[in-house]
């Protein structure tokens, strides 16, 4: 099979529409509002087109689901102070380099300015960073989900056998399963059905997402990123709640094993500990994310370098926060297209191509 | 290269006028680019042309300098012959300039000017005057080449972004993404990304050929920095329209589909250096298709579009819109900055 193009076939795509609107009518036409939660869902179904092809009772939010956007305001602000300093050496995925912080820099401006900022593709490449610029401390920014900790574990244990001294990394990554709990705890959030991040569910399988049917009777349906992929999920999920039979299933089985990736969540368990985090527009969330182990808190930037999390205010206007809990469409933020635009973003949901915000804007067509 | 007179690499002494200066300029670009305009050597070129005349500049600047189908070189002269192209003209004549960090290795100055002079040979222009610069380490990054080309319009009236109109039919040459994702990956080691090459080529003939086939062209552009989906915004803000093309009809290869898809870019905003689009009426379609694969630039030619009135919707003037392949719409907007690879 073509894994190309077999799961963008339009004739397939069309079926699963049509069975989707099926689903719908059978349940009566009740409005289905359904949240995914990942920035590459995000911009697949503006992407694709599919968001124009659903049927009108379907209403789509985009959650929590961008790393980047969901970086508290407190964090980025740290690591934009951090790169101001003498003989330290930030290496970072490109998306952030844009992210403002509260004054409105970002690590562009950094940049221009002398900071030593290095744009790396892989966690490894932060390692000969450090190895060759012994003299300076390399940060990596660690921002991601359980997709990216992983990788960032691995690379920690490959400076500790190399015996790096100079490589640490700034431990900001997030867990979805935490997210998912807070956003159905919320008693203002009204979503139906999850569509379960594809990539994030190769590391974690099903259990952490079982509690969602099981205690909040709301379905969850791993997706992958084809326009049939979503379509398929979409339909599964109309028809348990059709069926009021909500459950956690997988519809990507051809990346993602029922049963995840244990290897991977071994190192993950060797190297990080769940802790507290803020999240943007959220606020704090019970073991959501994931700190330094202290076997390794010689590699811990926050420890290292004396760091503590900056008060800062939140950004006048900006309603990323309401936009990333699907209470509230990007263009019904007052900022959207006048202040807050992909020239000038003053929400991180406007900075990262994953964005909601930075979706709409550059896909949305109107009418 | 490795004569007696000649240093393994580039020192100051090189560009500062004198001796060094002259050995640098006959070593290697007088070498290579030989021809009688330039070889008067006079303070400037003495040129013989007709008629309104088109002219470019453009300052190339490119990491790494070599690249899987072509270099620095190559573009210094495809993109200049290209930008004189798209007005409707045959280009003659390039100057260029060099702007040459200390240090650089001389072997490599020589394979990029040897490019230069072969990319111009094939494209039938002469590099008539010159310059170089040595500047410290540090002050640029390797080597920076400014070219400025000059040619004669031979199309009446001359294409424009102006131009396109309600009914016309958009063409492109080919491939799109090829030389964006080609250079990205080799410059940031991306060895999961293989068998991409840049699509580094003159345009000029196939101008010719679409020209004399088709009489006029209302548009004719050539998708650079910005990609297919910057060039098209551009056009449809400059004549008042709306564009839409359709996705399944836009060729892009499979290894640069896969790439972009692995690093989260999108291949319709990536470079390209040997592609042009043209629009023109609806009824002279099937003609210019021919005239391009008639180029061995142009075999993947294809018709992926109409320009639209922005009074009969669905877009407003200044808007693309791209059909998907499962038949939804959306917006093909203008891009921000560059498109940065992204977290997973």
């Amino acid at each position: 099979m073509d894994y190309t193009s077999a799961f963008r076939d339009p004739a397939l795509c069309r079926g699963l529409l049509e069975r989707l609107a099926r689903a719908l009518d059978a349940g009566g036409g009740k409005p289905l509002r359904f949240m995914e939660v990942c920035g590459t869902h995000t911009v697949a179904i503006f992407q694709s087109g599919l968001r124009a092809l659903l049927p009108p009772s379907v209403t789509h939010l985009s959650g929590p689901g961008c790393p980047v956007c969901v970086t508290h305001d407190a964090e980025v602000a740290m690591f934009l102070n951090l790169a101001e300093r003498d003989s330290v050496r930030i290496a970072t995925f490109g998306d952030l380099l844009r992210v403002p912080g509260p004054d409105g820099r970002t690590l562009k401006h950094a940049l221009a300015a002398g900071a030593r900022v290095d744009i790396i593709y892989s966690p490894l490449d932060a390692l000969r960073l450090a190895a060759g610029h012994p003299g300076e401390t390399v940060v990596f920014l660690g921002i991601g989900f359980e997709t990216t900790a992983p990788t960032v574990a691995g690379a920690m244990l490959m400076a500790r056998q190399q015996g790096l001294k100079n490589f640490t990394v700034l431990s900001f990554h997030k867990l979805v399963p935490p997210a998912l709990r807070a956003l159905l705890e919320d008693p203002e959030c009204a979503v139906d059905a999850f569509l379960l991040p594809g990539h994030v569910s190769t590391i974690l399988g099903l259990e952490p997402y079982r509690f969602l049917a099981g205690e909040y009777r709301t379905p969850g349906v791993v997706a992958g990123f084809d326009p049939a992929d979503i379509l398929l999920a979409l339909c599964l999920m109309a028809e348990q709640r059709r069926d009021d039979a909500p459950a956690v299933v997988n519809a990507y089985r051809r990346a993602v094993d029922d049963n995840g990736n244990p290897r991977a969540r071994a190192v993950l368990e060797q190297v990080f500990r769940p802790a507290d985090a803020l999240w943007r527009g959220i606020g704090r969330i019970p073991a959501s994310g994931l700190t330094i182990a202290p076997d390794f808190a010689d590699m811990d930037a926050m420890r290292r370098l004396d760091l503590v999390l900056p008060e800062v205010k939140p950004i006048p206007g900006c309603k990323c926060g309401e936009v990333l809990k699907g209470k509230r469409a990007p263009d019904a933020c007052p900022l959207f297209g006048k202040t807050c635009t992909p020239a000038n973003p003053v929400g991180p949901c406007m900075v990262s191509t994953e964005g909601s915000c930075a979706a709409y804007y550059k896909y949305h067509l109107e009418g | 290269m490795s004569t007696a007179t000649s240093p393994a690499t580039v020192l100051l002494d090189c560009g500062s006028g004198g001796k060094a200066s002259q050995r640098l300029i006959a070593d290697c670009f007088f070498r290579h680019f030989h021809n009688p305009i330039l070889s008067a050597m006079d303070d400037a070129a003495r040129l013989d042309l007709h008629g309104p005349l088109a002219m470019s500049t453009d300052s190339y600047t490119v990491t790494p300098l070599v690249f899987p189908g072509g270099s620095i070189g190559t573009l210094a002269v495809h993109g200049t012959v290209n930008d004189v192209s798209m007005l409707g003209a045959r280009p003659r004549y390039l100057s260029c300039g060099f702007i040459i960090e200390e240090g650089l290795d001389f072997a490599l100055l020589d394979r990029v000017t040897a490019d230069m002079a072969a990319a111009a040979r094939a494209a039938g222009v002469l590099i008539v005057t010159g310059d170089t610069k040595v500047v410290p380490r540090g002050a640029c990054d390797k080597l920076f080449i400014n070219t400025t080309g000059i040619g004669e319009i031979i199309a009446d009236p001359a294409p424009s972004g102006h131009r396109a109109r309600p009914g016309d039919v958009v063409l492109i040459s080919g491939s799109m993404g090829d030389h964006g994702l080609t250079v990205m990956a080799r410059r940031e080691g991306l060895s999961f990304v293989s068998d991409v090459a840049s699509d580094s080529a003159p345009l000029n003939g196939m101008v010719e050929e679409l020209l004399r086939r088709t009489g006029d062209i209302h548009v004719l552009r050539d998708p650079t920095r910005g990609g297919l989906a910057t060039t098209l915004n551009e056009i449809a803000g400059q004549s008042g329209v709306s564009i839409t093309v359709r996705e399944a009809d836009i060729p892009v290869r499979e290894n640069v589909k896969n790439g972009c898809s692995f690093l989260g870019l999108d291949p319709l905003y990536l470079a390209n250096e040997g592609k042009l689009i043209c629009i023109l009426p609806q009824e002279k379609a099937e003609t210019a298709l021919e005239a391009m694969r008639a180029s061995p630039y142009g075999a993947e030619a294809a018709a992926i579009g109409t320009v639209l009135d922005p009074d009969d919707g669905p877009a407003k003037a200044g808007q693309v819109i791209l059909e998907t392949p499962i038949g939804g719409r959306r917006l093909l907007s203008m891009l921000e900055g560059d498109q940065l690879p992204r977290i997973c």
